[in-house]
């Protein structure tokens, strides 16, 4: 380029010097065209640049989105996983609580009874104690077998309880991923306003496909999820199920 | 009578184990996803299989697609313990061929009667 002006500068005073005005002319518009040239390429840069920081602009304004919609929804979630995990806690504190005096009161009979099983067996009881130990006896089988029922549901409650780790560490995992998404977006926010912005801005984190647990009050507002497992089989059944 | 049990949260397989074995089912073996239960499956010997959908590596939707276009596994009874519960979720599942549908969380009583169903349907 610089020797492209060079020889049109040299040309162009030979031109001036010997008067020829037409070829002086001549060359004057080659060296405005390659300025203008170098002007347009610098415009094209500008432009494409601004284009850039127009669509990463565009593509981070979906941080509104999420201050409008997710994180309120992130946080119905949030809530909804305190509800499950307060539910599964009672749940079983319930159930320890309804069991303690159950256990407690077949261990205060086992032991009566062992102590006058022991002076029976040991030749030191009257007969009239010993049919009233029978009698005790089948009562305590009565009374242990209808404890050992109750304690079975119990454990049963506090087995089925647990399944909130699964529902709620599904839905945590859902919200780690949008603050991950939040964090990567103000990253690409902040290198837009210092006009550093990089060509291929970071992809967000990749997005759960599968829409996951239904949080009352966020998922099921569009009508088209089984909120219960009769709704299920409502549908399985008009499916020919 | 030997049952698969695939999920990828451990709490829920064992959830599950322990209501298998109060309906006197206490043979199953398990699976984190449906990448490690086919293997299992290929290899023979399962009777039933219960699958979790949402998993990292292989879905149970995917696993049920595999499990029925195998020839020997075609037949397999399968049962969908998952909290997936968009209506053409079920629906698609339904049309892969799942046996049983059931939502998270569920009762012990849920579980009991789908397991009890689907036996019913494959006896009769």
């Amino acid at each position: 380029m610089n020797n492209d002006l060079l020889s049109l500068a040299r040309e162009l005073v030979a031109a001036l010097e010997k008067g020829d005005e037409a070829v002086a002319d001549e060359i004057l518009d080659q060296v405005a065209g390659v300025r203008e040239t170098q002007l347009f390429k610098e415009v094209g840069r500008l432009t494409r640049q601004l284009h850039d920081t127009m669509v990463s602009f565009s593509v981070d304004s979906k941080i509104t989105a999420m201050a409008e919609h997710d994180i309120p929804d992130a946080k119905e979630r949030l809530h909804y996983v305190i509800a499950m995990t307060e539910q599964a806690a009672n749940q079983t504190l319930t159930a320890v609580e309804d069991l303690l005096p159950v256990s407690d009161e077949l261990s205060t009979q086992v032991n009566q009874l062992a102590g006058q099983w022991n002076r029976f067996l040991d030749r030191e009881m009257p007969f009239d104690e010993f049919k009233a130990m029978s009698a005790d006896l089948s009562q305590y089988f009565n009374q242990s077998r209808q404890a050992m029922d109750k304690i079975q549901a119990g454990l049963n409650d506090i087995l089925m309880a647990q399944g909130f780790q699964d529902i709620t560490g599904q839905i945590i995992r859902r919200v780690i991923d949008l603050v991950q998404d939040l964090e990567i977006s103000m990253v690409n926010l902040i290198k837009i306003s210092s006009r550093k912005v990089s060509a291929n801005a970071q992809t967000p984190a990749a997005h759960h496909e599968l829409p996951g647990p239904v949080v009352p009050g966020v998922d099921d507002r569009e009508g088209d999820v089984a909120t219960s497992q009769v709704d299920v089989d409502d549908l399985l059944s008009s499916l020919g199920f | 009578m030997r049952i698969l049990i695939v999920d990828d949260f451990s709490t829920m397989r064992r959830i599950v184990k322990n209501l298998l074995k109060d309906l006197g089912f206490t043979n199953t073996v398990e699976a984190d996803d449906g990448k490690t239960a086919l293997p299992i499956l290929e290899k023979g010997g399962i009777d039933f299989l219960i699958t979790d959908w949402n998993m990292p590596g292989m879905t149970g939707i995917d696993l049920l697609k595999a499990v029925r276009s195998t020839p020997n596994l075609a037949n397999l009874p399968v049962l969908m313990v998952t909290a997936e519960a968009k209506r053409e979720q079920i629906i698609m599942a339904a049309q892969a061929g799942v046996n049983g549908y059931v939502i998270k969380p569920f009762t012990a009583a849920t579980l009991k009667e789908k397991i009890e169903k689907i036996f019913e349907r494959i006896d009769g």
